[in-house]
């Protein structure tokens, strides 16, 4: 029923002798008809074409991460591609379905997953991490586009219940000057939160010139790629600013009550993961609602979340779980938040 | 920019340069035609002649007692051949009146009088319409004079002709505007005058310039008329689309466009009303742009009801490449053809040739909730939902989700990156839900 099928004129389908003679009249009818269901124009738009574009957004991040941190975070990039890989290939294999891991799906959550982690996290903790993103994250719940979790935050809050000190565990960047070699460093997150410090350079944070996961530190690079992604046409702009919108409004509303004790708005939009949970996770096309309002709740829902987790949680962080913790709202938001249907009065039907 | 239009929707190529700028030709006499009994939206007519006779260009042939149908006249003079079930362009076969053609031409409107519009009764221009077999040559068929009278209590207050054609490659409503400015206003006065509207508009798409200059020419000193200029985008010419661009007015689902005071026609209907009311003649011919990629030579041709699409394609140049696609209507809600012995009716806005390499036959993949379908489909449903439960025949789901209001314009499909045949599935699904309800009547 889904399958083109072919006939080939003259033939068969053509009943009575008048009209198979007018047809044998014509020349026009040599030649093989092919037969499908309308529309027959589709954009130019596939599932690899769009996995590769946000591949290549991913680049500028990548880019930088490599620039902060040294060979170490191209090695920790690749190593968790290269498990997402090798992981989604054999649940394919496993579960007798098509390989299709030149789609680029699991390139972009081994990226994603990579992007979360410090610097110096070990490649048998990043194999751990990928493992779970794929497998569990993705292939149990039946593959691209049935899983109801990010697969790559999914892995990092793996991760973060497996290694709570090794995912925590930052170092400096390389271009940041020290006495001594490699040490362990705190993110600016880290610092006002359990040290109580305020002290923060906003500009460094903007570049990525300070601790932090590989790719979440250099809110430009990120902002890079979100705006070719934009561009593309694959993302909406609903998504990365009303996640970071709603950041901003309601860390504004702490630091107006008491600036000396809430860091500003623009501290909480380029610390942590805010900026790459925002163009590349709440972003994600399979685990954000379809619907107009039901991107606009999730947003909303979700930014409230992560600055509740930032200002109020016994956690560091706060994107990551605002993301996850949405997620398993979306197929409920996609049930409830239909649009309007044209011409209808009261949108009486559930 | 700037123009009207309705919400959401998608702005595919249009590639309508391929015959925007040709005449209409009129098509070489065909020796043979078959005509079917049906060729609108409706009951079926009953053959009026019998295997042998000789019927004359233009002699009604078919007809049946119904409110909602349309009779169908002989397209040439000849003897009726056969009477007999042949291809039908929609995907059926249907009886069909098979003439044999003598060659001889009718004359049609030679004295050149134009009837006084206030001269006009409604009455008649109905009665006449109906005996012309006039339907909505835009593409559904809809027998115009049903169109024309309303239940009692609904009144038309505003007729809108559509010159919108949003479908690609069809250029036979805009050479119809550019080429007969005239006969389209005269058709829509006579159609305002026999529903009792006091305004009407033309909706036409931006990018048709000079139909837009040639009617609004034809239009001094016709203040009660006014040209819609809308957006190009697709399906613009949706008549529920064009009716919200136009007037505002959002027609509600399972409703018609006179529940909200409004009639809607193809400016090509108007023509056929113009020359059924002065001339006589009946729904005998219309234009069909016949055009794409595989065919040699794109025109617009003025095409006998009942021509094959096999001796239309070969006055084309013929096809290009052995391997193609020929649709009946344009390429967003055209049908593929199995044979090229079908014949060119009453609802063919075109023929269009897709070729070889633009034929996208490839698996569909998982739906990745993207959401694409739901940002373009302009009834505000859910179409990845809906092509699920389609597809599994979900008819109570498919209810809840109002796919009954499905328009099958082919917009979610067309920008599903997953390439999945949503509105193939949904119709299934429709179709399911029709039949459910149909057995569910009859056992009451």
């Amino acid at each position: 029923m889904d399958q083109k099928t072919t006939n080939t004129t003259p033939g068969t389908a053509v009943g009575k002798p008048s009209v198979r003679e007018a047809a044998a009249e014509a020349p026009a009818a040599a030649a093989r008809l092919i037969v499908s269901s309308s529309p027959h124009f589709m954009a130019d738009e596939s599932i690899p074409k769009i996995m590769h574009t946000v591949v290549a957004a991913l680049m500028p991040a990548a880019a930088a991460s490599i620039y902060f941190f040294g060979w170490r975070a191209l090695l920790l990039i690749v190593f968790c591609i290269a498990s997402c890989l090798a992981t989604e290939y054999a649940f394919q294999r496993i579960r007798r379905q098509p390989v299709k891991i030149h789609d680029g799906s699991a390139v972009i959550t081994g990226m994603l997953l990579a992007m979360t982690l410090p610097a110096g996290f070990p490649l048998f903790g990043a194999f751990l991490g990928s493992f779970f993103a794929i497998g569990v994250g993705k292939q149990l719940f039946g593959g691209l586009g049935y899983n109801i979790f990010n697969p790559a935050l999914l892995g990092r809050a793996f991760l973060m219940a497996t290694y709570p000190v090794l995912t925590t565990t930052w170092v400096e960047p390389r271009t940041v000057e020290k006495a001594v070699d490699a040490v362990t460093a705190a993110t600016p997150i880290g610092l006002w939160k359990f040290e109580g410090n305020m002290d923060f350079n906003l500009l460094d944070m903007f570049l990525g010139n300070t601790a932090g996961s590989l790719g979440e530190t250099s809110a430009l690079a990120i902002i890079i790629g979100g705006l070719y992604l934009r561009y593309k046409g694959y993302i909406n702009w609903k998504l990365p600013l009303g996640y970071l919108g709603t950041i901003a409004a309601v860390s504004a509303v702490f630091w107006l009550v008491n600036p000396a004790r809430y860091p500003d708005p623009l501290f909480h939009l380029f610390a942590g993961g805010a900026m790459l949970g925002a163009w590349f996770m709440v972003t994600d096309m399979v685990t954000s609602p379809t619907t107009s309002l039901g991107q606009w709740i999730f947003v909303i829902a979700a930014g409230v979340m992560a600055v509740v987790i930032r200002i109020f949680g016994g956690l560091p962080e706060g994107v990551m779980y605002s993301i996850l913790f949405m997620n398993a709202f979306v197929p409920l938001l996609n049930k409830h938040t239909r649009p309007r249907v044209f011409g209808m009065v009261k949108s009486g039907k559930g | 920019m700037g123009h009207r239009t309705f919400e959401r929707g998608i702005h595919p190529s249009y590639y309508k340069e391929l015959t925007s700028g040709k005449r209409v030709e009129p098509a070489a006499l065909p020796r043979t035609v078959v005509i079917p009994l049906q060729q609108h939206a409706g009951t079926p007519c009953e053959p009026l002649v019998k295997k042998g006779e000789t019927v004359q260009e233009g002699q009604k042939i078919g007809d049946v007692k119904a409110f909602v149908t349309a009779p169908v006249h002989a397209s040439i003079s000849g003897k009726v051949k056969d009477i007999e079930l042949a291809n039908h362009p929609n995907g059926y076969r249907c009886a069909s009146v098979v003439i044999e053609g003598d060659g001889s031409l009718r004359q049609w409107g030679s004295d050149g009088k134009v009837v006084d519009i206030g001269a006009l009764q409604p009455e008649a221009v109905r009665q006449a319409i109906r005996e012309a077999g006039i339907v909505g040559l835009g593409g559904a068929a809809f027998p115009s004079s049903v169109k024309l009278s309303p239940p009692k209590g609904k009144a038309v207050d505003t007729v809108i002709l559509n010159g919108c054609e949003c479908e690609p490659y069809l250029t036979a409503d805009h050479r119809t505007m550019v080429e007969e400015p005239e006969k389209v206003v005269w058709g829509l006065k006579a159609l305002m005058r026999a529903s009792g509207a006091a305004r009407g508009f033309i909706g036409i798409e931006e990018n048709k310039p000079d139909a837009i200059d040639a009617l609004t020419r034809a239009l001094s000193g016709s203040p009660e008329i006014g040209i819609t200029v809308l957006e190009a985008k697709y399906p613009q010419g949706a008549e529920k689309m064009l009716i919200s661009a136009a007037v505002g007015r959002k027609v509600p689902p399972g409703k018609l466009p006179f529940d909200v005071g409004v009639l809607v026609n193809n400016v090509g209907t108007a023509v056929a009303v113009f020359e059924a009311l002065n001339w006589g003649k009946p729904l005998i011919e219309r234009v069909v742009t016949i055009s794409g990629n595989g065919v040699r030579e794109p025109k617009n041709l003025r095409v006998r009801v009942g021509t094959l699409f096999g001796e239309v394609i070969d006055q084309c140049g013929g096809l290009v490449g052995s391997e193609i696609e020929v649709l009946n209507g344009g390429p967003m809600m055209g049908n593929s053809q199995s044979t090229l012995a079908v014949p060119v009716t009453k609802g063919t806005t075109g023929i269009t040739v897709i070729s070889a390499d633009e034929i996208q036959v490839r698996p569909y993949e998982p739906c990745i909730k993207c959401g694409n379908c739901v940002e373009v489909c302009p009834m505000g449903l859910m179409p990845y939902r809906l092509g699920d439960y389609g597809k599994l025949q979900m008819t109570a789901e498919i209810s809840a989700l109002d796919g009954l209001s499905c328009l099958e314009c082919g917009c979610c499909s067309y920008v599903c990156p997953a390439k999945r045949p949503l509105i193939q599935w949904i119709r299934v699904g429709k179709l399911k839900l029709r039949q459910e309800a149909r057995k569910a009547q009859g056992a009451k």
